[in-house]
């Protein structure tokens, strides 16, 4: 690995370690209902959007009244997506006519927008208006980010409650996070992105001669199987554009990573230049990790949040690490062909296939591991296309329960339920029922704990092995051998886990994988979502027991590495003998 | 206990283990352990598949199924041998009490004189509150109340202590059990329940395990192993159509076998802990009647580990016995032989060990004898709890002696009032720790005796220890603050409750549990019932009244209030077993995988085969070294199980760190280790 590579991520890391505690203490202000800064400028438009929705902002809510809003909502949302996809081609702001989308990819789409996984069997500039876009789509990006982040406030209310059912008002979650967190950081990063070249417009698609045109040979069969080979000349291309820059901005900080087009940020017009995919790549890991500094101030101990922080970033930094060296140490196979893959002046070096020149391999790999640690998804180089081990980082990450920073609040919240099991055999072993924050965790505790760790892999599982034994599971598949099966593996974990990163390489705008997809998607968050607040709930009845010598600590470097132990080992455990299965033996076949 | 066994494998109980773990196969029993019935159905699945084989259509050479199915019904009996084990100790002391349970002829009263009519009937047809006598060389046939007569009875049935104790009507020793033995005079006892419910019934029904429940930690452990079997379950259900798809892929090679699925599935299931949870549970319990101390429940076992505040009485406890009287220090005006004459009168009837302090001191220091009250005509007025006085009516002359403030507020009743003198005196003697007892006769107060406490040795050193647990130690004195301060400093207490009334220790308590924490307590007295009743964790005293037995979860039938710590530890070392053998089991799941996914791909993908580090022979070797790791490991660890994890008073972090290093680590290498050992006695044996 070059000097230029450990720079590259070094300042990565120091930039979202120094960010965690101001925007951290930020959110903790917004959801407190304390003066946080914006409240003189948005203050009265919070107040007026209560009003028109006749939302009562002090009315407490039970787990069960808070999921019941919750729920309503999604579905509402998850209608305006699948409606407005449908009848596009009535609808206004459709400058290139495209027509209504399919009733099985439009279910998918909608589930994927509303669940924040924002996977896309689509290609955007191809399929959706630009009101659909903006409507449907970006909506969804800035409402299922903090859908997440008011499932995370909820749970800590129950955490730190006293013998109370109150987790708080979903619609005043809703509105805050939207209002005061997720508007105003987008509107910065899309002034920023803007800046750089991403575009930001209503006007139609461009035609552009090309400088250089280029030719191919066509081939038809003619009349009695007479074959005609025909050279075609293109001498122009269609420029795509659009509101970009607005959607891009969420899609990076709402951890939902659907692009605008199909590339997404490998796309120039979504990713223009290194200082561009720096800010976006940031973007991606900013809130969720600040909202562990946000989770401790809340519960009344930092110390409690940046344990979990410095847990996602013993797990985070080596694969990060790993996936750089994997990409750096390029392709043997192109080697023994000659090839030069050493790092120059003018190259990267390392395995540049299905990579953009203008962020080479560091900048690429460091985006693969950030978006797939966060549930985000989006992607700046082609993942299909990685070294074996490079590939196994993003699906083991994935794959791991999107608990390494995760989702914009899911991540968090999926995080505490590792704490809880850990902290359940921690507890154990020195002898006292276990607790966390004074809480004791028991069976009701466990139940819904263990609910939330094993679905997701459940459902990766089984999918993942229909799709290896059916035709219409196998018929998409692009790459024989191990490859075409971690390609399968890696789109169940992508969508089982609503992360929506896609390796490429499997056609999945098919009946079965839309379908599979959406159900995945749906399971994945809404059968997350309820036992996380039923157990919300059930904590925050609790009594809070007093700390004393006899407490686990939690908030120490020994229970961080437990934390770690306990994450990794639950994930390897279940996923390795499929992992051996595509990538190990991938590798191996490589490396000999 | 009579047939009290030390250690831990005794031959008998040894075979009876082994019969019964046979007997336990049945699917009923079975069921109840979901990580072990996964085990039991894979055995069968595992049966049947050899048996298709022998019939020529198997899927391996039937040897190596037949080798994996006996060793997974192995791991099946072997976790049925652990439990029995615990169950055999438990048995064997039931066995010695049910012979106490013999059927006695019980006298029965039909009124409760010593000179009633008696009738002899059958212990059996006893119901609650009648009237039996049992005189010396009787067994008692029920438990009861002693309602008139004083006997010494032999209790070492229930004991295990061969000294005979004292049983009276009134006061704190009223109550007998069934199946003791009258050595000595007469007892009236009024029954205090039927047949089947009495101590001994229930005492044998806890020894035996037969009505143990699953604690809340246990039934919470089980949902986080049943729900690691489903993954596990999914995560090797699911090789199936992967290896078919590989086959595919690969061209050559053979999809994985049920036989090998059924085999990877149950070494990665948590088998260890999931084989030894009941007998780490039973054992819990069993340990406590090791230490003489029979709980009703296994709830209250585990309680007993999250203890967070510990009430103790002081005296008994915390100080040696008894007070003793040191000095007599007069107020103003009075002679110093006037106030011990008026003490000693006072305390004539009084049969406290303090009281008879007083008397003694006096006759030692002033020469003043004892009188006899009868020829006083003298009223004797008792100690009450309320009035905090005693003291004696005669000639018309009120001597009373009591705490300060009680006497300060009688004088002041009767227009008296405790002169500066006295106030000094009381104050002086508190502040050294002793315990002031004025003295007044009608309105005069004639000063103080000074009484003082003896604090145990060693106990200071207990008390610190439960400190560095997180265990707050509460001192429960009649005392006053003052006394009581300097007595807890001396102790090394954390706080202390002085002039406790039963009714201020049950508002302690509540206070504590309001807060979150959990209280402990021991108590004997009547009195002490509401208090014990409301503790989290209540010891009563064998030597106390029935009431109070029956208001507390467990009973210590060696009457040593101290043991409360015991309790505190094995309720720790309960819990902590039960963690630090999951961590185990879970951690040695890692070198399992390393010995078998190899082992199974090796034939689709060649190049798997270097990930078979510990290069084990052959891939049928590989799966069958796991396979036996896996049940002889329950085998080893029965031993831990039963005897528990060892605890040593230390705070949380440092236990912790001590037992993931020995369990955690420990788990991820010792395997490693042991299926190499295993496979390389395989390869001697040509077996592999």
């Amino acid at each position: 690995m070059t000097p230029n590579a450990w720079i590259q991520m070094g300042l990565f890391v120091l930039v979202l370690v120094a960010l965690v505690k101001p925007l951290g203490a930020f959110m903790a202000r917004v959801y407190e209902g304390q003066p946080c800064g914006l409240d003189k400028p948005l203050g009265s438009l919070e107040q007026l959007t209560y009003r028109a929705a006749g939302i009562k902002p002090d009315q407490p809510m039970t787990w069960k009244t808070y999921a019941v809003a919750l729920l309503l909502f999604n579905l509402l949302g998850g209608v305006a997506v699948y409606a407005l996809q449908r009848l596009q081609g009535f609808l206004p702001l459709n400058p290139e006519h495209l027509g209504a989308v399919s009733p099985d990819l439009a279910w998918n789409t909608a589930i994927s927008f509303i669940s924040n996984t924002n996977w896309q069997s689509y290609n955007g500039e191809t399929t959706m208006s630009y009101l659909t876009q903006m409507l449907a789509l970006t909506v969804q990006n800035f409402v299922s980010a903090a859908t997440g982040m008011a499932v995370l406030v909820a749970l800590i209310r129950g955490i730190r409650g006293k013998q109370t059912d109150n987790l708080g008002n979903f619609w005043v979650d809703l509105v805050r996070s939207t209002l005061y967190i997720l508007l105003p950081l987008s509107f910065v990063l899309a002034l920023l992105l803007v800046s750089q070249g991403v575009v930001q417009t209503f006007a139609p698609y461009k035609k552009v001669p090309l400088l250089q045109p280029v030719s191919y040979v066509q081939s038809t069969t003619g009349a009695g199987g007479k074959t005609n080979n025909k050279t075609v000349w293109v001498k122009h291309q269609v420029l795509p554009l659009g509101p970009a820059a607005s959607q891009i901005a969420i899609k990076q900080l709402g951890t939902n990573g659907g692009g605008f087009f199909g590339v997404n940020s490998a796309h120039p017009f979504e990713n223009p230049n290194p200082l561009s995919n720096f800010l976006e790549v940031l973007a991606i890991l900013l809130i969720p990790a600040s909202l562990c500094y946000t989770f401790g101030r809340m519960v009344g101990d930092t110390r409690q949040g940046w344990a979990i922080f410095a847990a996602m970033l013993i797990i985070f930094v080596p694969l990060m690490v790993g996936c750089v060296w994997a990409e750096h140490a390029g392709n043997p196979k192109l080697a023994a062909l000659g090839v030069n893959q050493s790092p120059s002046a003018l190259m990267s070096g390392g395995n540049m296939e299905g990579k953009e020149t203008r962020f080479g391999v560091t900048d690429s790999a460091i985006w693969a591991t950030a978006t797939t640690a966060a549930s985000n998804g989006s992607v700046n180089s082609m993942h299909d296309s990685y070294t074996p081990l490079g590939g196994l980082v993003p699906m083991w990450l994935m794959e791991l329960g999107e608990v390494i920073f995760g989702g914009v609040g899911s991540g968090l919240y999926g995080m505490l339920m590792f704490v809880i099991v850990a902290v359940f055999i921690a507890g154990l072993m020195v002898g006292r029922t276990p607790e966390y924050l004074g809480k004791k965790i028991e069976a009701f505790e466990m139940k819904m704990a263990t609910i939330c760790v094993l679905v997701p892999p459940a459902l990766v599982l089984v999918t993942a092995a229909i799709a290896c034994v059916t035709v219409m599971g196998t018929s998409a598949i692009e790459n024989p051998g191990a490859h075409g099966f971690s390609e399968i593996l890696y789109w169940a974990s992508s969508v089982g886990n609503n992360n929506g990163s896609a390796f490429a390489g499997l056609g999945t705008n098919a009946p079965f994988y839309n379908i599979a997809g959406g159900v995945l998607m749906w399971v994945s968050r809404y059968f997350l979502i309820v036992p996380t607040l039923a157990l919300a709930g059930s904590l925050a009845k609790k009594k809070r027991i007093p700390v004393s010598s006899g407490t686990l600590p939690t908030h120490d470097a020994l229970f961080t590495a437990w934390l770690v132990a306990t994450v990794v080992l639950i994930g390897a455990l279940t996923f390795l003998p499929a992992l051996a299965l595509g990538p190990i033996v991938e590798s191996l076949h490589l490396w000999h | 206990m009579a047939a009290k066994s030390n250690s831990l494998f005794n031959g008998a109980i040894a075979r009876r283990a082994v019969l019964e773990s046979f007997k336990k196969l049945d699917p009923r029993i079975q069921v109840r352990n979901p990580v072990m019935f996964v085990v039991y159905i894979g055995s069968m699945l595992t049966s049947v598949l050899f048996i298709q084989a022998l019939f020529g259509h198997g899927e391996a050479r039937p040897g190596f199924i037949l080798a994996v199915s006996l060793w997974l019904w192995f791991t099946v009996l072997f976790a049925n041998f652990a439990e029995a084990m615990a169950e055999g100790r438990g048995k064997a002391q039931a066995d010695t009490l049910r012979r106490a349970r013999r059927d006695t002829p019980a006298k029965k009263l039909t009124q409760a004189r010593r000179d009633a009519p008696v009738q002899t009937v059958s212990a059996t047809t006893l119901r609650k509150d009648d009237i039996i006598l049992a005189e010396a060389g009787d067994l008692i046939p029920a438990d009861g109340e002693v309602i008139e007569g004083v006997a010494s009875v032999d209790e070492s049935a229930i004991t295990g202590e061969s000294a005979p104790v004292i049983r009276e009507s009134g006061g704190d020793r009223s109550s007998v059990t069934g199946g003791t033995r009258v050595l000595s005079d007469w007892l009236i006892i009024r029954v205090a329940c039927n047949p089947g419910e009495t101590f001994l019934d229930r005492m044998i029904a806890m020894v035996e395990g037969a009505k143990r429940q699953k604690t809340p930690n246990e039934i919470a452990l089980n949902i986080l192993l049943a729900k690691l079997t489903i993954i596990f379950l999914l995560a090797t259900a699911t090789l199936l159509p992967f290896s078919i798809y590989a086959v595919n892929a690969a061209g050559h090679g053979a999809p994985v076998t049920l036989t090998v699925l059924v085999a990877l599935l149950i070494c990665l299931i948590p088998t260890t802990i999931g084989g030894l949870l009941s007998a780490i549970g039973i054992a819990g319990m069993d340990r406590m009647i090791q230490k003489n101390v029979i709980a009703t429940s296994g709830r209250a076992v585990e309680a007993a580990g999250n203890v967070d505040v510990l009430l103790l009485d002081k005296t008994g406890t915390i100080t040696l016995g008894n007070r003793q009287a040191v000095s007599f220090i007069p107020a103003k005006g009075v002679t110093v032989e006037q106030l011990a004459d008026a003490a000693q009168l006072s305390s004539l009837a009084d049969e406290t060990p303090e009281g008879r302090s007083i008397v003694v001191l006096a006759k030692e220091r002033y020469k003043l004898r004892g009188r006899e009250l009868s020829s006083l005509h003298a009223e004797f007025i008792p100690f009450t709890a309320q009035s905090r006085m005693s003291g004696v009516d005669f000639d018309g002359r009120k001597i009373r002696k009591g705490a300060a403030d009680a006497i300060a507020a009688y004088v002041t009743e009767l227009g008296g009032e405790m002169g500066a003198s006295v106030k000094t005196a009381v104050d002086e003697i508190s502040r050294r720790g002793g315990t002031p007892l004025a003295v007044a006769d009608g309105p005069k107060v004639l000063g103080v005796i000074e009484l003082k406490d003896i604090v145990k040795g060693g106990i200071k050193e207990r008390f610190l220890q439960l400190r560095r647990m997180g265990i707050k130690t509460v001192m429960i004195t009649g005392d006053n603050p003052l006394t009581a301060a300097a007595i807890a400093a001396e102790a090394g207490v954390d706080d202390f409750l002085a002039q406790a009334t039963p009714e201020t220790k049950l508002k302690l308590i509540r206070e504590y549990q309001q807060g979150g924490r959990l209280v402990a307590m021991t108590g004997d007295g009547t009195n002490d019932a509401p208090a014990l009743a409301q503790a989290d964790v209540a010891v009563a005293m064998n030597s106390g009244t029935q009431a109070a037995k029956e208001a507390g979860n467990m009973v210590d039938l060696d009457s040593n209030p101290t043991k409360l710590i015991e309790v505190i530890e094995s309720g720790k070392q309960l819990l902590m077993t039960r963690g630090s053998l999951t961590t185990f089991s879970i951690a040695n799941d890692v070198s399992k995988y390393f010995a078998i996914i190899p082992a199974i791909f090796v034939g689709i993908y060649p190049a798997m085969g270097r990930l078979n580090i510990m290069h084990l022979a052959t891939p049928g070797s590989a799966i069958m070294s796991a396979v036996i790791f896996n049940a002889l490991i329950i085998i080893v660890l029965i031993p831990l199980a039963l005897r528990g994890v060892k605890y040593r008073p230390m705070p949380a972090g440092k236990l912790l760190l001590q037992n993931i290093l020995l369990y955690g680590v420990g788990g991820l290498i010792v395997p490693f280790i042991g299926i190499k050992l295993i496979n390389m006695v395989l390869v001697a044996m040509h077996l592999a």
